[in-house]
């Protein structure tokens, strides 16, 4: 065994799948899309280097930087209902009854294709035959909203369905979590007195803080390269009220023919989730975090 | 345990194998027949976008018309490969990228087409048009420099589609004047019947409601020019157009929402009895006609009418919004060019003979109505077309990608309130400037 994971050729081997999967399918399109953000390209006919025109339009898009905010305001509500989803696992794995099915009824919207979320929510919001304002409408609310129309909602709109969407992932893990601290830690707890509000706060978080960490990280950069529901609900609109990011993206290359921009939009939304990225650790890191 | 390790690098290297193989294995597949192709027979490959299941009745003319030039060119073998429309459009871009087009394809008019004859991707059809068989300015929206590069296919006009029973309920006659469609759209709001429908997500739906505003004020040329940049599109006649549809919006003449509503969606209203009306193309014929799908009590129920002239203006009843729909091209890169084009020929003649009695389509070649068993509207529709003084093609597809974008944009901020028709122009003439 040793004398096998000394031998360099095979570790160079037993490397190599993976290594050629990585690069081929991740490092090598990053690197392209920086090479094609250097170049104007419709994606069809042939490329002309522009040098850093595509990046220095992109610093100056004032579409660019609203499409951005919407991405951060999505990374900012999905960071703060990972408290909720903390919460609601805190109940779960605090033995009630029938917390497992429970928990299992909040994973059935992650079994969902976005695509069917999004169309689901869109019946919801139909201005005139949604459920949504059937049912201001039975509470007296005359002048119901017309949700995804209006560009002042339109967008807080579509975060209801998203934050609904991946509650049951970070419930799965938060609850997976929970289960791993050991009872007996608990038990000692019991017995000199705490109460449950104590345990869940004093014992039970701080247990599992890396874990939060890490799902602080996927909320973070999972919303800054949010795309699907988007797409599908409002396609950016009205007039770009609900753009994000990587939509913008999406739009520029494929339905406007810029593959070079698009491609100088997806290396800027690559800089500013490794940013982003950057910035939580560095935020969440706490003293005694040993690398 | 050395042999086991040996054994899980290969199991991984398999493993690996298979993942890429899994990715490559979805883009060679479904030919027409399934078979191998034998090595004797000239293999053309097509693309379309008429899924057996979604277009059933275009994709059974297709194929039976692929059958039969099989049949009379046993040395031909065309191979199929469909996808619905979105996708249709993403591969296309992606293969012409890498230059794998295949020998016949869909592409729609003008500025979609543009980039593709500039990169040198379509093969100019000049020899196989034979222009005479399409209705008049047909294949010029599909020429570039004067050379054809795709044959059309489909030719589209849009009339509003009204539901007599509403009207009727509301002692009202389909309008020929604007004052008389406004009184139309007074007296349904008053009695809390939403006057018309519109999909206004989509934003070219939107669109074709300022065209014709424009057409009707303004006349053909007001909005051509400022598209073609011989005219401004701050236009008198292009404002007071924005103007007047500011104002319907403002009377509540389009559904609730329209911004956040697909076409699709929009459709449902009017499908549902819940909408008055609804501006649409002729490809919507066959839910008031032909389809099976749609309850022939309804059916009866849609009429149609020009959109109403205003006062004062100049645009005349005759004159539409519309244009072809898709075509077909052959690739410059293609090895069998000249199968592709004589096959591209004869699918345009044989559409054209069969898409109005068994799809519904109105086809962009010229059609003979004496003989066919057809649809009351399908002939009404086809001798308005036939009256036609003026046929504007769709902005969206005149202008440039990037422009178009910001005229679709637009639009949605003047029904929704967020551009003045003044910033609505503005805005327009500055990214039209900026192009040129």
């Amino acid at each position: 065994m040793k004398n096998v994971m000394s031998n360099k050729f095979v570790i160079a081997l037993y490397t190599l799948p993976a290594l050629l999967l990585i690069l081929v399918l991740i490092y090598i399109p990053i690197v392209l899309s920086g090479y094609y953000g250097l170049m104007d390209w419709d994606g069809i006919g042939q490329m002309t280097f522009i040098g850093l025109e595509n990046y220095v339009t992109l610093i100056k898009d004032n579409y660019f930087w609203s499409s951005t905010w919407h991405s951060f305001l999505l990374a900012i509500f999905s960071t703060l209902s990972l408290l909720l989803y903390l919460a609601i696992s805190l109940v779960l794995a605090s033995k009630i009854k029938g917390s497992d099915l429970l928990r299992k009824i909040y994973l059935i919207p992650m079994l969902l294709s976005s695509v069917a979320i999004a169309q689901l929510w869109m019946k919801i919001f139909d201005p005139t035959n949604g459920m949504a304002n059937t049912l201001l409408a039975f509470f007296g609310v005359e002048n119901t909203p017309i949700w995804l129309a209006d560009p002042a909602i339109a967008l807080y709109a579509i975060f209801i369905p998203v934050i609904w969407q991946y509650a049951g992932f970070y419930i799965l893990i938060y609850y997976a979590a929970l289960k791993n601290v050991p009872d007996e830690v608990i038990e000692a707890a019991k017995i000199d007195g705490a109460s449950p509000l104590q345990i869940a706060l004093k014992i039970k978080l701080p247990l599992i803080s890396g874990v939060f960490k890490v799902t602080i990280m996927l909320a973070v950069v999972g919303s800054l390269k949010y795309f699907d529901l988007i797409y599908v609900m409002t396609g950016g609109g009205p007039n770009g009220a609900s753009e994000v990011m990587a939509s913008y993206m999406y739009k520029e290359a494929f339905k406007l023919n810029n593959f070079g921009y698009g491609s100088a939009i997806g290396f800027g939304l690559l800089v500013i989730c490794l940013v982003m990225t950057w910035l939580t650790m560095k935020l969440t890191k706490s003293k005694d975090d040993v690398q | 345990m050395k042999k086991k390790k040996a054994f899980s690098a290969v199991m991984t290297m398999a493993l690996a194998g298979s993942l890429v193989l899994a990715g490559c294995s979805g883009s060679d597949s479904s030919s027409s027949e399934g078979s191998e192709s034998s090595s004797d027979k000239t293999v053309v490959k097509m693309m379309h976008l008429w899924p057996e299941g979604s277009s059933n009745a275009q994709y059974t003319i297709v194929d039976d018309i692929i059958k039969s030039y099989e049949e009379a060119n046993p040395d031909v073998d065309i191979q199929t490969e469909i996808l619905g429309n979105e996708q249709y459009k993403e591969k296309i871009k992606v293969l012409s990228a890498s230059n794998e087009l295949p020998d016949v394809g869909i592409s729609w008019a003008a500025g979609y087409m543009k980039p593709f004859v500039e990169g040198n991707m379509f093969a100019p059809l000049d020899d196989v048009a034979q222009p005479d068989r399409f209705v008049a300015g047909t294949l010029d929206a599909f020429s570039v420099d004067g050379k054809p590069y795709a044959l059309p296919l489909e030719l589209n006009i849009t009339p509003v589609y009204y539901n007599k029973e509403i009207f009727e309920k509301h002692n009202l006659e389909a309008p020929t004047t604007y004052d008389e469609f406004v009184n139309v759209v007074d007296t349904l709001v008053e009695n809390d019947v939403t006057p018309i429908t519109l999909g206004n997500k989509d934003r070219w739906t939107g669109s074709m409601w300022y065209m014709y505003m424009a057409d009707r004020i303004g006349g053909p040329e007001a909005l051509n020019n400022a598209i073609n940049r011989t005219g401004s599109f701050e236009d008198p006649a292009l404002v007071q157009a924005a103007e007047e549809l500011k104002s319907l919006v403002d009377k509540g003449a389009f559904v609730k929402g329209f911004n956040g509503l697909s076409n699709d969606e929009a459709k449902g209203y009017f499908m549902n009895e819940q909408a008055a009306m609804y501006l649409m193309a002729t490809w919507e014929l066959p839910n008031y006609t032909t389809s099976p799908d749609v309850a022939q009590e309804f059916k009866d129920k849609v009429g149609y009418f020009k959109f109403p002239t205003v006062e004062g203006g100049k645009g005349d009843i005759d004159s539409y919004v519309g244009g072809p729909g898709v075509g077909l091209f052959v690739a410059e890169q293609s090895k069998v060019k000249d199968e592709a084009k004589a096959f591209v020929s004869y699918l345009v003649d044989e559409w054209g003979k069969r898409s109005v009695v068994d799809a519904g389509v109105i086809p962009a070649t010229v059609v003979d109505t004496s003989s066919a068993d057809l649809d009351q509207m399908y002939i009404d529709i086809l001798n308005d077309l036939g009256n036609a003084t003026n046929l504007t093609l769709y902005a969206d597809v005149q202008m440039s990608a990037g422009v178009a974008d910001v005229h679709l944009n637009q639009i949605q901020a003047l029904f929704g309130g967020q551009s003045t028709p003044e910033e609505f122009a503005k805005t327009q003439e500055e990214a039209l400037a900026a192009e040129k």
